[in-house]
């Protein structure tokens, strides 16, 4: 979480070098066949061999039960992990399970999000401010979101309120640094012409600091999402009643392994469901932006 | 537009007690002064004190006898680097100062429109400024200070980072456009020829702190053939003289 994420470095351009010998090699393959619909099927088979080789490997080390100094003797076949899966997902309470978890990363990650942007503006634009809160935010910040869980319980009256927290503080971090850095890097040109132009804090405010300071805002929003999913999920396992990361470590506990498999791919699919939303959100707001920096 | 007067009077710049700059100039109005001088002797930061985003040490920037503050939309700028909203469109970015004046719906975006097509890019509203050259960029900075309808204009270098040809079809765009609009213009370059080219008067500054150390009243102002007589190329000598080029003996 301390990894601070600004505009990622634009791509390098690939590479390549075409060798005659390789070329000669392959011709008795692709014989025929037109190069574009080559490149499209190579793009379709590729990412799929890495993909069947891991379930492969799963399928013969589960199946023959094999020991050799990892134990693959417990652990769960693919097929049983689809099977429990499909139980699964035909429960009710697998949608309550999965419910609870977003809620409480919706109700952490937005407040991170509000209070962090907000925090970070007020220390981004005024000295005073980052005099007195900057030091604290130092010492706050190294302190992991998941190191608080024990106290959490004895201070919050319920254990929902206490994930939330946890949630919060965990996505705080990444949201307020960036956003401090995006207005520490705001070019000084813009704010100048709008006030020449006549504008006044408002409009300077939410016509020029914040959009300007957008980029650098989500590359911050997508860290926090990580970070809120990895701290609600932990949260859950320890003191949650419901939730993706309590069923989880209930299946443990009950010797359910197909099932810790399910709760471990759910979280997943979460994961990369709300972060392709943080992406998508970011890429529409930021649209402006030159292609190899966005 | 109406065209105001701007006089500087003892006006002193500088950072932490660093003076920068001490100045004393009266601008008519709808005339074209341009400041001339070595670079980094302090041009800019005049016209920082003008536009209200630096505060004088003493003495007074006004314009129409009233003092400068900041947010007045009186002395709008136009910069030398991308001063562009690069998250908004041409239209968009021209729109800007025009909405600040409370210019609504249709006739807001027919006044930017407007502008755009006066600077030659009626054909490139909705390009964003990353899709624009550099020249074209610098026509769009040129069309929001004008929907500013300041009263007086200043330039901070506004082409110093083009070619040399684009630089020269802004030099004829700003003439034209000052043609039919006849405002105050107040421009800062270290280019001999551009301030020959478009000032009524060229004001010499020393190196720092800038003083004023020579007002040149240009007879013809802003006639292309002039560049060709005798008296221009004595002038052009003399005054890269004074910024410290010598010119080989021979030229």
């Amino acid at each position: 979480m301390t990894q601070i994420m600004t505009r990622p470095a634009p791509a390098l351009p690939r590479l390549s070098v075409p060798g005659r010998s390789d070329k000669s090699q392959r011709r008795w393959v692709t014989a025929g066949i037109p190069k574009t619909v080559r490149h499209r099927m190579a793009a379709v088979v590729l990412p799929m061999v890495p993909i069947a080789a891991f379930i492969v490997l799963w399928q013969v080390l589960t199946a023959h039960n094999v020991v050799a100094w990892l134990r693959f003797n417990r652990m769960p076949t693919p097929m049983s992990v689809l099977e429990a899966l499909l139980a699964r997902i035909s429960t009710g309470g697998y949608y309550d399970d999965l419910l609870a978890s977003l809620q409480r990363i919706l109700l952490g990650f937005g407040l991170a999000a509000v209070i962090g942007i907000g925090l970070g503006i007020l220390v981004g634009r005024s000295a005073i401010v980052r005099m007195t809160l900057r030091p604290f935010i130092e010492l706050a910040r190294p302190t992991p979101a998941i190191a608080l869980v024990p106290l959490t319980i004895l201070l919050f009256p319920t254990s929902e309120q206490g994930i939330v927290f946890i949630t919060f503080f965990a996505a705080f971090f990444p949201v307020v640094v960036s956003t401090i850095h995006a207005m520490d890097s705001l070019p000084k040109v813009w704010e100048e012409a709008a006030k020449t132009m006549g504008a006044g804090p408002v409009s300077l405010m939410f016509h020029v600091v914040l959009p300007g300071a957008l980029p650098g805002i989500f590359a911050g929003l997508s860290v926090a999402m990580g970070v809120a999913w990895i701290c609600v999920v932990s949260a859950e396992m320890i003191s949650g009643q419901f939730g993706i990361g309590y069923y989880t470590w209930q299946c443990y506990g009950l010797l359910d392994y197909a099932g810790v498999v399910v709760g471990m791919i759910s979280i997943g699919a979460l994961g990369l469901i709300t972060a392709w939303l943080v992406e998508r959100v970011g890429r529409r707001v930021n649209r402006w932006l030159p292609r190899a920096t966005r | 537009m109406s065209t105001g007067a701007a006089t500087l009077h003892e006006l002193r710049l500088g950072f932490n007690g660093v003076v920068a700059a001490n100045v004393t100039l009266t601008v008519r109005p709808g005339e074209v002064v341009v400041l001339l001088g070595p670079s980094g002797c302090g041009k800019s930061t005049i016209l920082r004190a003008l536009a209200g985003l630096l505060t004088p040490l003493s003495g007074t920037a006004s314009v129409d006898g009233a003092p400068v503050t900041g947010n007045a939309a009186q002395c709008a700028m136009v910069f030398q680097e991308d001063a562009l909203f690069p998250w908004r469109t041409a239209l968009k970015n021209v729109q800007y100062p025009l909405k600040l004046r409370g210019v609504r719906g249709k006739e807001l975006k027919a006044a930017a429109t407007a502008r755009l097509e006066q600077v030659g890019l009626g054909a490139y509203l909705d390009h964003l400024p990353s899709q624009l050259s550099g020249g074209m960029r610098q026509r769009v900075q040129l069309a929001r200070t004008l929907a500013c309808e300041p009263r007086v204009m200043l330039m901070d270098e506004p082409f110093g980072a083009l070619d040399a040809q684009t630089r020269l079809e802004m030099q004829q765009l700003l003439t034209s456009v000052w043609e039919t609009q006849k405002m105050t213009i107040l421009f800062v370059t270290h280019d001999v020829d551009e301030a020959l080219l478009l000032a009524d008067r060229v004001v010499l500054l020393s190196h720092r702190p800038a003083t004023v150390a020579d007002v040149i009243t240009i007879d013809k102002p802003r006639s292309p053939e002039s560049q060709f007589e005798e008296t221009y190329q004595r002038r052009r000598r003399a005054i890269l003289e004074f910024l410290g080029h010598r010119p080989a003996e021979t030229a």
